[in-house]
């Protein structure tokens, strides 16, 4: 995208492929963790964010909700919440946190680990088809008008996908707002939005809040 | 369905998430002129297929010139592939070489007649598997099996196996019904036509003369199980989950399911077990009964789908829609289709559905809360949008 260019917005419609590992305990999910393909690591992490159900789960990624509901060891389930996907720098460094979050806790557990007593963990990973929605936007007010109707796989696409996945520097909404529109502090609320506000409509509701405030108070 | 076909994409934006139809368009823009072909052996046999209905007209509608073609075979083929489908869900067959060659013969002479050629081939469960050893050179082929075969009869599992890895890909309707295969494996769940006869909105005068049409009174709370009168779909325990609950709540109970296929059913018992019980309602549904479930759902204050086991189950889902709070097993794909403790409940035991239905029934907000989550999640995971999206992506993706 040109600093000068309009903004073009593009959902994705998602494909997810069941992959080859699975885990029934803690071991196991170690195992299969340093073997995945590092698309699994952002598909059950960030990536969770598509699939979040009405109400926010008790954990923010796939592999803590796994051992905290299925294998109920509350303890690392807790501490593989910590895991910070969207400030780790880097899915590879997700993928290294994670591992060194089971390993120690492997390490200062007495016995072997607790098995499921449900699901086993199956890893996925996730094909992302990106389509223009339509909407373009070329001022602050367009950008935001255009936010408030897009389908909510544009604001993964252009947050979760850009910032985590396609390391498109703050994510789209930031980086066009600076360079195109020259709004440097506009962007920087934008790239300070948190992720974990709960679920991608509320993110869109933060995005809407940032661009009316900023209309308000310096024009559109 | 006759009137449904002539719906459009469009129809779609009052139901369907926020901006979901416009991507759809779009994506269709994109795929304009691809061909996309699906094969199944019939267009009747579970709602997988049968979705087919609306799919394939809106994809034209959408651009992508889709056809949906049907395998024909002599009769003893079709003994053939009802025994190769019981037996790929784990009922024990006797499958010879013979009946297997059967199938693999059918499978050329439909390749044969059948017009093929396109971008992507969708082949829809077992019986017309074979189709993919006449495949020509271009195209890319999908296995779409429908099936839980997670505990398939391993002698005709692994007979199928080699056939199965010729396609580019699986699709299958749950991870936890798949099997290993050397080809990529993509999950597509089931979804819910909101606009079909089943899901539509139906007014309250429509609704209560359809009750009255299934002699079911509206004078107190209705917990209903939907499903065959089969042994596996538990409907003895769901009476005896009533008769504690009935204990501390004056409720109505109505199971609705097929005409029982002969031999093996427990409809009499389930008769008899409902004694002169005037608030048990057992109800033998006539053929394409969709509005009848339409009516006993919405009339319905707790849905109950209590099998020991199950495929996708996406009788969950219709009932989630209207608002309805479930109260389900663990089997197949029940609690993929529910946030638990937030659209409903997983319960393992009798007890433990008279338990949630006495606790929902104390607590009436929860039904009407625990029935808006149902909705709405329904809405953004299980909508024939969503699924058509992830057949588009299949299409784009594959064929990229």
């Amino acid at each position: 995208m040109s600093p000068t260019a309009p903004f073009v917005f593009l959902g994705c419609l998602e494909l997810n492929e069941l992959l080859p590992h699975e885990a029934h305990d803690a071991r196991e999910l170690l195992e299969q963790l340093e073997r995945v393909p590092v698309e699994s690591i952002f598909c059950h992490t960030s990536a969770s964010l598509l699939h979040r159900p009405v109400l926010a789960e008790a954990y923010p990624n796939d592999f803590a909700l796994w051992v905290g509901t299925e294998v109920r060891d509350v303890r690392l389930a807790e501490r593989l919440s910590a895991v910070d996907a969207f400030h780790a720098g880097s899915m590879e460094r997700v993928r290294e946190e994670l591992v060194a979050t089971i390993s120690d806790h492997l390490q200062h557990l007495g016995g072997a680990p607790a098995r499921t007593q449900g699901k086993r963990f199956r890893f996925f990973q996730m094909h992302l088809v990106p389509v223009p929605t339509g909407h373009q936007a070329h001022t602050l007010a367009e950008l935001r008008d255009a936010l408030a109707e897009v389908d909510v796989s544009a604001l993964f696409y252009h947050t979760i996908e850009a910032r985590y996945r396609a390391g498109r520097g703050r994510g789209d909404f930031a980086e066009w707002v600076a360079a195109a529109l020259g709004r440097p502090e506009v962007a920087d609320r934008l790239a300070h939005i948190d992720p974990h506000a709960g679920s991608l409509e509320r993110i869109r509701d933060r995005h809407l809040s940032v661009l009316s405030d900023a209309i308000a108070q310096g024009g559109a | 369905m006759a009137a449904g076909s002539l719906l459009k994409l469009d129809d779609y934006r009052q139901v369907a998430p926020r901006g979901a139809v416009d991507i759809l368009m779009r994506i269709g823009e994109r795929l304009r002129g691809r061909r996309f072909v699906h094969v199944s052996a019939s267009r009747y046999g579970g709602a997988g297929v049968e979705v087919l209905n609306r799919l394939v007209p809106i994809m034209n509608d959408l651009g992508v010139d889709t056809t949906w073609e049907i395998t024909i075979g002599t009769a003893d083929f079709d003994q053939v592939g009802r025994a190769v489908t019981r037996a790929l869900s784990g009922t024990e067959q006797v499958i010879t070489e013979p009946m297997l060659a059967r199938l693999h013969q059918t499978a050329v002479e439909n390749a044969r007649r059948l017009r093929l050629d396109a971008d992507l081939v969708m082949v829809h469960d077992a019986m017309p598997l074979g189709l993919v050893d006449q495949r020509g050179s271009s195209g890319r082929w999908v296995w779409r099996c429908h099936q839980d075969l997670s505990s398939a009869q391993p002698q005709i599992w692994s007979a199928l196996r080699p056939v199965a890895q010729r396609y580019d890909a699986a699709v299958f309707s749950l991870a936890r019904f798949a099997t290993p295969l050397s080809i990529p494996r993509f999950i597509v769940y089931p979804s819910i036509d909101p606009l079909s006869e089943r899901n539509r909105e139906m007014s309250r005068a429509e609704q209560a003369a359809q009750m009255d049409r299934l002699h079911v009174p509206r004078d107190k709370p209705i917990l209903l199980q939907i499903g065959p009168f089969e042994r596996l779909h538990d409907p003895l325990g769901v009476v005896n989950a009533y008769r504690l609950v009935k204990k501390h709540h004056d409720v109505r109970l109505v199971l609705a399911g097929p005409p029982p296929a002969p031999g093996g059913d427990v409809l009499s018992d389930v008769r008899e077990a409902a004694g002169q019980d005037p608030d048990i309602s057992v109800i033998v549904l006539p053929p394409d009964p969709q509005i009848e479930l339409n009516a006993l759902e919405r009339a319905a204050t707790i849905a109950i789908q209590k099998p020991l086991k199950a495929d996708f189950t996406i009788e969950v889902a219709t009932a989630m829609w209207k608002g309805k709070p479930v109260i389900g097993t663990i089997a197949g794909g029940i609690p993929f289709q529910m946030v638990v403790n937030v659209t409903g409940y997983t319960v393992e035991t009798v007890e433990g559905a008279a338990f949630r239905i006495r606790q929902l029934l104390s607590n009436p907000e929860m039904i009407g809360r625990m029935g808006a989550a149902g909705r709405e999640h329904v809405r953004r995971n299980f909508l024939v949008t969503r699924h058509l999206s992830e057949y588009l992506a299949l299409l784009a993706h594959l064929t990229r």
